[in-house]
Parts: C-alpha cells; sequence; structure tokens
C-alpha cells in the first residue's frame, strides 16, 4: 500500500514539474519570439520616413546625410526575384523527375539526401563557390552573379517543399490517370501539378523569402552600392548588408537608419508570408481530395 | 485510313514528348549532386595550394593565423564555432522540445492553431534581424548576468570572464539559439502529431499518467523526427554568419569562458574576403575553411540519415 502511495507521489511530482517546465519554455520561447519583432519595431518605427522607401542615398548619407535606402531594397527585391525565376526553372523539372519519373527509386532517395545537404550548406559557402565562378569567369561583383548564387540558395528549398506536397498525391489519382491512357507526361500536368499548385506557390514564396533575407551569399557576389541597380553587370546592394553595414557605424543616425532598414525587410517578408498563405487558400480550391 | 493514321502519328508524337521529358526530368534531378560536386571539387581546387605550404593536420590544428606572415592555424576559430553551435544547441533544443510537447498535448487546439502560424513565419524572419535584436537586447544583458553569477556563485569554470562587454560567445549562442527555436519547434510539432493517438491511449489506459504516457510512449516513436529537427537546426546555427558576427566579438582567441568573446570560422570568412587576394596564400586559406564548413555539414546530413534509417526500422518493428 504504502510502495503504491509512494508512487502516485513520484509520478505526481514528475507530472507537475515538467508540467512547470514545458509551460515555461513556451512562454520563454513566446517572449523571445515577441522581442524580436518588438525591438525592431520600436527601433525601426522612429527611423522611418517616407524618404526612406522612395530615394536612394544622397551625399554624406553615411555621415547622417539625406537620402533613403530605395537602392537597398530595390537590389534586394531584384537578387530574390531573379534568383527564385531561375531556381523555379530548375526546381520544377527536379521534383517531377523525382516524383513521375524515377518515384521511390534508390536514385530518388539518394537525390533527396543531397537535397537535404544542400539545404544544410551554408549561404557563405555557396557565397564562396559563387565568388570562385565569378572570378574565373572574370567577372566583378555584379546583380547578374549574386541572382546566379541566390537561385542555387534557393533551388534545394524550393525543391524539397515541392517534392512534400507531390509525394502527397494518393497513387490512386496518378493510376486512375494511367488507367484512361495517359502517357506519364499527360498524367503530371492533368494529376501532379495540379493536385501540388498550392504547394508549388508555398514553396515559390518560401524560397523568395529566403532569397531576400539572406546576407552571406551575396555578400561576396552582388557586392554593395549606393545607385539603383540598372544593369545585370553593376553591383546591386541589399537590405540585409544594408543593415549590417550601418549598424556597424560610429553616427546614431546612421544607426538608426540600420533599424529601419531591418524593419522595412521584416515587413517584406511579414508580406510574403500572408500572401503565401492566401494564395495557398485560394489555390486549394483547385485540388481534389 | 486517314483517322487512323492521324491517331498513330498523334500517338507517336505522345510517347515521343514523354520520352523526351523522362530524358530532361531525370536530366534535372541529377542537377543537385551536380552541383554538390562542383562546389565540393571548386573549394578543393583553390584550398590546394596552401597545402604545399602547411600540413592539413597543422592547417586544422594550428593556433597562429598571421596570413601576412604566412601563418595559417585554424583552430581558433574552429573553437569558436564549436562553442557558439554547441551552446546555441544546448539552449534551444530542450525548451523547443518541451514547448513542443506543451503545445500538441497539453494546450487546446486553438492555442496550436494560434501559435503555428506565427511560429512559420518566425522561421522566415531573415537573421540579420535576430542580430539586430541581439545587438539591442543580448549584448546589453550579457555582462549584468555575469556579474550577477559572479556575485552568488563566485569563480566558476566556462563562466568567468574578464570581457567587460556583452559581444561573447553567450550573445552569439543566445541569438542562434532563438533563431533555430522556430525550425526546431515547427518540425517537432509536426512529428508530435504524427503519432498515433492509440500510443498515448494504450499507455493511460495502463495507469500511465499524461506525463508517464508521453515519456514512455509518445517520445520514443518521434525520437528520430526530433533528431531530425536538431540536425536541422544545428546546420543552421553551424553556418550562420552575419547574425553571429554581429554579437560574437570577432576576437581571435580561443574562449576559456561563455562570457569570453570568439571568433567563428564563418565571421573569418566574412570578415576577411575583400582582402584575401592581396596576401599570397590567403585566399587558399579562406577557401578551405569554407570547404571545411562544407564538409561538416555533409558528415552531419549522412550521419542523421544513417541514424534515422536505423531508429525508423526499429520504431516501425
Amino acid at each position: 500500500m504504502s510502495m503504491q502511495k509512494r508512487w502516485w507521489r513520484r509520478a505526481h511530482l514528475e507530472e507537475s514539474l515538467f508540467g512547470v517546465l514545458m509551460r515555461l519554455s513556451a512562454v520563454v520561447l513566446v517572449l523571445a519570439l515577441a522581442g524580436i519583432l518588438g525591438s525592431v519595431l520600436v527601433r525601426g518605427l522612429p527611423a522611418m520616413s517616407w524618404d526612406m522607401i522612395t530615394k536612394a542615398p544622397e551625399g554624406g548619407f553615411y555621415l547622417g546625410g539625406g537620402g533613403g535606402l530605395l537602392n537597398a531594397i530595390l537590389g534586394s527585391l531584384y537578387l530574390a526575384g531573379g534568383g527564385t525565376v531561375l531556381a523555379f526553372l530548375v526546381s520544377l523539372p527536379i521534383a517531377l523527375g523525382l516524383n513521375v519519373y524515377a518515384p521511390s527509386s534508390r536514385w530518388a532517395t539518394f537525390t533527396r539526401l543531397t537535397l537535404d545537404v544542400l539545404w544544410g550548406v551554408p549561404s557563405l559557402v555557396y557565397g564562396a563557390f559563387g565568388f570562385l565562378i565569378m572570378i574565373s569567369m572574370g567577372m566583378r561583383a555584379s546583380l547578374g552573379a549574386g541572382i546566379l548564387v541566390v537561385s542555387l540558395l534557393q533551388i534545394p528549398i524550393m525543391v524539397r517543399g515541392m517534392d512534400e506536397v507531390m509525394r502527397l498525391i494518393p497513387s490512386g489519382q496518378k493510376e486512375a490517370a494511367f488507367g484512361l491512357g495517359a502517357t506519364k507526361l499527360e498524367m503530371a500536368r492533368a494529376v501532379v501539378l495540379r493536385q501540388s499548385l498550392p504547394g508549388i506557390f508555398t514553396a515559390v514564396l518560401l524560397a523568395f523569402g529566403r532569397g531576400i533575407g539572406d546576407a552571406a551569399s551575396v555578400l561576396f557576389t552582388a557586392g554593395f552600392t549606393d545607385r539603383i541597380p540598372t544593369s545585370l553587370a553593376g553591383p546591386a546592394a541589399s537590405l540585409p548588408l544594408a543593415v549590417f553595414f550601418q549598424l556597424s557605424s560610429p553616427f546614431p543616425e546612421v544607426r538608426a537608419r540600420g533599424y529601419a532598414a531591418a524593419l522595412i525587410l521584416t515587413v517584406l517578408i511579414l508580406i510574403v508570408s500572408g500572401l503565401s498563405r492566401a494564395l495557398a487558400r485560394r489555390l486549394s480550391r483547385n485540388v481534389v481530395n | 485510313m486517314k483517322l487512323s493514321l492521324a491517331g498513330s502519328r498523334s500517338a507517336l508524337r505522345r510517347i515521343f514528348s514523354d520520352k523526351l521529358a523522362a530524358r530532361s526530368f531525370l536530366l534535372a534531378a541529377s542537377l543537385p549532386l551536380l552541383l554538390l560536386l562542383l562546389m565540393a571539387a571548386a573549394l578543393l581546387f583553390r584550398t590546394l595550394p596552401i597545402f604545399q605550404f602547411v600540413s592539413p593536420w597543422e592547417f586544422l590544428t594550428g593556433d597562429l593565423w598571421r596570413p601576412s606572415q604566412g601563418e595559417f592555424g585554424l583552430s581558433t576559430f574552429i573553437s569558436g564555432t564549436l562553442w557558439v553551435t554547441l551552446l546555441a544547441l544546448i539552449l534551444a533544443v530542450p525548451p523547443c522540445i518541451f514547448a513542443s510537447i506543451f503545445l500538441v498535448e497539453y494546450a487546446r487546439r486553438g492555442t496550436l492553431r494560434g501559435i503555428l502560424p506565427a511560429i512559420d513565419l518566425l522561421a522566415g524572419i531573415p537573421s540579420v534581424v535576430y542580430g539586430v535584436w541581439g545587438l539591442l537586447v543580448v549584448v546589453p544583458l550579457v555582462p549584468r548576468l555575469g556579474q550577477f553569477l559572479r556575485g552568488v556563485f563566485g569563480d566558476l569554470p566556462f563562466l568567468t570572464s574578464s570581457n567587460p562587454t556583452g559581444f561573447s560567445i553567450l550573445a552569439g549562442g543566445i541569438v542562434l539559439a532563438v533563431m533555430i527555436s522556430p525550425i526546431i519547434v515547427s518540425i517537432t510539432v509536426e512529428v508530435l502529431r504524427t503519432v498515433p493517438q492509440g500510443v498515448r491511449e494504450a499507455a493511460l489506459a495502463v495507469g500511465a499518467t499524461r506525463w508517464q504516457a508521453i515519456k514512455h510512449a509518445v517520445l520514443p516513436n518521434a525520437l528520430p523526427g526530433i533528431i531530425a529537427a536538431a540536425v536541422m537546426g544545428l546546420s543552421r546555427a553551424f553556418g550562420e554568419t552575419l547574425a553571429v558576427m554581429m554579437v560574437v566579438g570577432n576576437t581571435p582567441a580561443i574562449p576559456r569562458s561563455v562570457f569570453d568573446p570568439g571568433y567563428p570560422l564563418t565571421a573569418l570568412i566574412a570578415n576577411n574576403y575583400g582582402e584575401m587576394m592581396s596576401i599570397p596564400r590567403y585566399d587558399a586559406a579562406l577557401m578551405g575553411a569554407a570547404l571545411l564548413l562544407l564538409v561538416v555539414v555533409i558528415i552531419f546530413n549522412v550521419l542523421s540519415a544513417m541514424v534515422l534509417a536505423r531508429l525508423g526500422q526499429e520504431v516501425s518493428s
């Protein structure tokens, strides 16, 4: 009897101890994450102005002079946008190849492992690789080189995202298409693409978000400039680097603009994320369950 | 006759385009491997010249880094990376697992549905923003924490430092821990939700308390997924550059305490790529550091894939 009692007491103690630990962890996590958004908002908002998002830096910008961050905003959009288009053109065939032409083969398993490795490769390493390719071809840091490296970085993210939804398609649907005499290509278009469309859009926007927020890869390859990028051969600024460079300034006015740049970057990401959610919901109407 | 000819021609066209698509899609599917091999080969090719000068062993374990005098030893930077990454994992993994268990097993459905999108959103926030938060919030707090610990416990190993600023291994570890926690929580929650309800019910039916059911029935089933989540967090923390650079101090000395500044490999590469072409063999040494990062990431992933394959078999049997 007393042994049973002791057992119960221990079980209760353990239960309440871990209950407290779990709740504490959840609260700390939520607070830390809210703190991030809060601190960027609190420090970024006072430095925000219309000029920040409509003007490129003017003379003496890095000493506290006039102008804004349009160079970095457009640069980031070009880098991430161009990279996303290139990455999409490569990623969709890879995902279809994995799911339509080589499903459940050893080759597909191996390719998925390779993609996992590429997903984990630090963006700095992509940057260093891009830099080596760039100098071996005699190119200089440019928007074009930046777009190429960003697209390489995005490919594993995009393929994994597409692959995940394509693998969930019930095999019965594919067999139904084959039963009607469809070739694999026709089946891919009629079943796989249509059923995974919301997932494909989510994957594309996720990759766009990673592209716009990444700094280490473009640090080597896109360079930085105060001018708004006009050609693929010229350098391009980006928001994460604008944050980084301005925060290392000794002038408080310039550092404040770094916070503003971080706020702009965060808002862009929030917009992309909201867009992806809305699109996914809209497109999932076409999906047959 | 005409009809059937047209029919067969269109059938031929369909088969032809299918064959063409098969070739090109399978070719496309070999691109990831090609990219990985090309990356490793390019970095290795640029690294090799350094080994005519220092042996690979010296390169990895030497602690002198004076490029202008031809001394290249990475151990200071390797230890910086190890410290920051380990600290981030220790700080992030247990709370993330607890929080995920709470969300899936204890919290109301509505709470989970409200928090999950926010977690996914935070996983997408660029690392530089986490760095800004570190600079604003974590760095000022770290010295106070150090003073407090010293006041309460006196001198402790790994916790005592003469560094007066907050730019430290600990600041880097905290920033990375918070940065990877949305990824870890989001995967762990997903994994816990796939554990069948029957597993919990069976444990509860033989008299287990809720926590006992989780400890003995749910967690063993979810272990492979939790390991995968931790490895993903690990890769992110290990290779992070800007967010760490902003708070870690970038002082090339082997840290003795979490309050000491450190200098991770990624920061070394990012800080010095600009001048690497002007000093002989400097570029080879920095590309060697990048190659090291690549090799370690490959090893992590292959090991975790092997562990997962084994655990997956055990759980399913």
